[in-house]
């Protein structure tokens, strides 16, 4: 078992983490402490620069125009680019490109001609929505938005909370309840076009988090022709969940990115720093607070590379990705806690970025399947029974 | 919450004993009650409120009134209330430079 970078891999990180000190880090002085994107010019010369990398559109399969980069050197790469202020739910301000919706590459040609393909382009933005005012740790159960048979098409009528992004969104995946009686065998996806009549974005919902903020969203007899369903009737669940697993690693690795980078700060900090006649970095307290943020760090890291890794590999990783997600949102949420108090009042100032880190990351143990879920997953995993 | 600023309007004489440096949205509109700018006060804002509001006042002849909401959740909201006012009214405030914005329809709340 060989540990190391390869020397590619090596390369590819170093490269991003250039990129991200040299030509983002320095864009952040002039943005509003919470802004989540860069003036048009900016992200325009930046995505050159990604393309001349050869990294753009990370997370495509190269089938489709991606790169060709493996999970676990996607995995490093997603840990390099969150490295900045609105690294978490920015990274790099889409600067990398991305496949937006994943579950797309599963979809008709037809519907890959209309959705995915824009979407590859940067033409079209999708949105993912699942949860509902009834619950969303448990969508199976709690979805109740309902659609039903009209012909040749389906009404759609309910309503969809937190879902982010849905106001400037072109279309987007909805989960509906298509048969009452079967649980999660009763969920159909279906792609909705935000033009469509029937679509309303009714508020955002103000979080801890400012950027890619959440919305509320209503279907009232929202008509969508039986093309529009991604998969099979009845078999949206398996769809929202495949997606559910995979989006996990990507997530784990934004957090860690962020830990990576307050650690750095703060170990920079510390021997600067004087109180009592001697640097902060002399004090056992302080380096206690260092030592526990290297092992919340190292130990996430490797967690989430071993899932990667298995992923990569085509063997089961549900398990280890959803240990991924717990810990490194756990972890990381420490690290960033760890690290403001060592900067005293500077720390929770928004003249530097711990502030808006410590309020994102709040919410990365409840996005993405909330941490409890995670636990449940693995315990399921583990004793090998079915999840109630 | 409600999607649409409703407190009542002030007079922008008033801006120095109201206005605080806190973070937030405001509101500005001319004699007619038209609403002509919407903007924030964000974490890199001088003397938050108070700093924006004046400084925009200062510039904009057509401006006679105020109304502002205490948020730090600003960009999120001052992005609301401006996709609210093209909702309302089909287009952004007339001082408001042009900005991509998403697409709500907030109903009447
Ligand atoms: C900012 C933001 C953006 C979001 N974006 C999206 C999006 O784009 N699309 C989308 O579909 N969803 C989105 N979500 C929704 C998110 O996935 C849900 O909030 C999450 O799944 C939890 O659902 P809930 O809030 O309804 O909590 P509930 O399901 O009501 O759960 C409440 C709490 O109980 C815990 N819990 C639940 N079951 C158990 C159990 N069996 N044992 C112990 N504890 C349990 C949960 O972990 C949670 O902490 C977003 C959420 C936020 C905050």
């Amino acid at each position: 078992m060989d540990l190391n970078l390869t020397e590619e891999q090596d390369m590819i990180v170093g490269m991003v983490r250039r990129y991200v000190r040299e030509e983002i880090l320095p864009l952040e002085f002039d943005l509003d402490p919470d802004a989540d994107e860069l003036a048009p010019e900016d992200k325009e010369r930046l995505v050159e620069i990604t393309k001349e990398m050869g990294l753009y559109g990370l997370g495509i399969p190269p089938e489709y125009g991606g790169p060709e980069i493996d999970l676990v050197t996607q995995t490093l790469i997603s840990m390099e680019i969150s490295q900045h202020r609105a690294g978490l739910y920015a990274p790099c301000y889409g600067t990398f490109g991305g496949a937006g919706l994943a579950q797309l590459f599963e979809a008709t040609d037809e519907q890959k001609e209309r959705y995915l393909f824009p979407t590859l382009r940067g033409e079209k933005r999708g949105f993912f929505g699942l949860s509902e005012p009834s619950g969303g740790s448990d969508p199976a159960r709690a979805i109740q938005t309902k659609a039903v048979k009209d012909g040749d098409d389906w009404i759609i009528n309910g309503s969809k909370l937190w879902i982010s992004g849905a106001d400037r969104a072109d279309y987007g995946l909805v989960f509906a309840r298509t048969d009452a009686d079967k649980g999660r065998n009763g969920v159909t996806c279906f792609i909705v076009d935000t033009d469509n009549p029937g679509f309303h974005v009714r508020r955002i919902v103000h979080t801890l988090r400012s950027a890619n903020y959440a919305t509320e969203l209503q279907f009232e007899d929202m008509r969508v022709p039986s093309t529009n369903i991604l998969g099979e009737v009845n078999r949206g669940f398996a769809i929202a969940n495949d997606r559910l697993t995979r989006q996990r690693i990507p997530y784990a690795a934004g957090c860690i990115g962020v830990a990576i980078k307050a650690q750095e700060m703060a170990l920079e900090y510390v021997p600067q720093r004087e109180t009592f006649g001697a640097p902060l970095s002399s004090r056992q307290a302080i380096q206690w607070m260092l030592v526990d943020n290297e092992i919340d760090i190292k130990q996430s890291i490797w967690i989430t590379l071993d899932a990667a890794n298995k992923a990569n590999r085509g063997e089961p990783f549900r398990k280890e990705a959803a240990m991924a997600k717990l810990v490194a949102t756990e972890a990381a949420g420490r690290v960033v806690d760890r690290s403001m108090q060592m900067f005293g009042g500077l720390g929770v100032a928004k003249d530097l970025p711990f502030e808006r880190w410590y309020r994102e990351m709040r919410i990365r143990r409840i996005g993405e399947g909330p941490n409890e879920v995670q636990r449940h997953v693995i315990a399921r995993e583990l004793l090998g029974a079915s999840l109630r | 919450m409600a999607t649409r600023l409703t407190k009542p309007w002030r007079p922008v004489d008033e801006i120095e004993g109201v206005l605080k440096g806190h973070l937030g949205v405001y509101q500005l509109a001319n004699a007619d009650d038209e609403i002509v700018y919407i903007g924030f006060a964000g974490g890199a804002s001088l003397y938050g409120l108070k700093g924006e509001v004046s400084e925009r006042v200062a510039e904009l002849e057509d401006a006679t009134q105020f109304r502002v909401e205490i948020t730090a959740s600003y960009m999120s909201r001052w992005r609301e209330l401006m996709m609210v006012h093209i909702a309302d009214t089909g287009e952004s405030p007339r001082h408001n430079p042009p900005v991509k914005l998403g697409r709500m329809s907030p109903g009447h709340s």
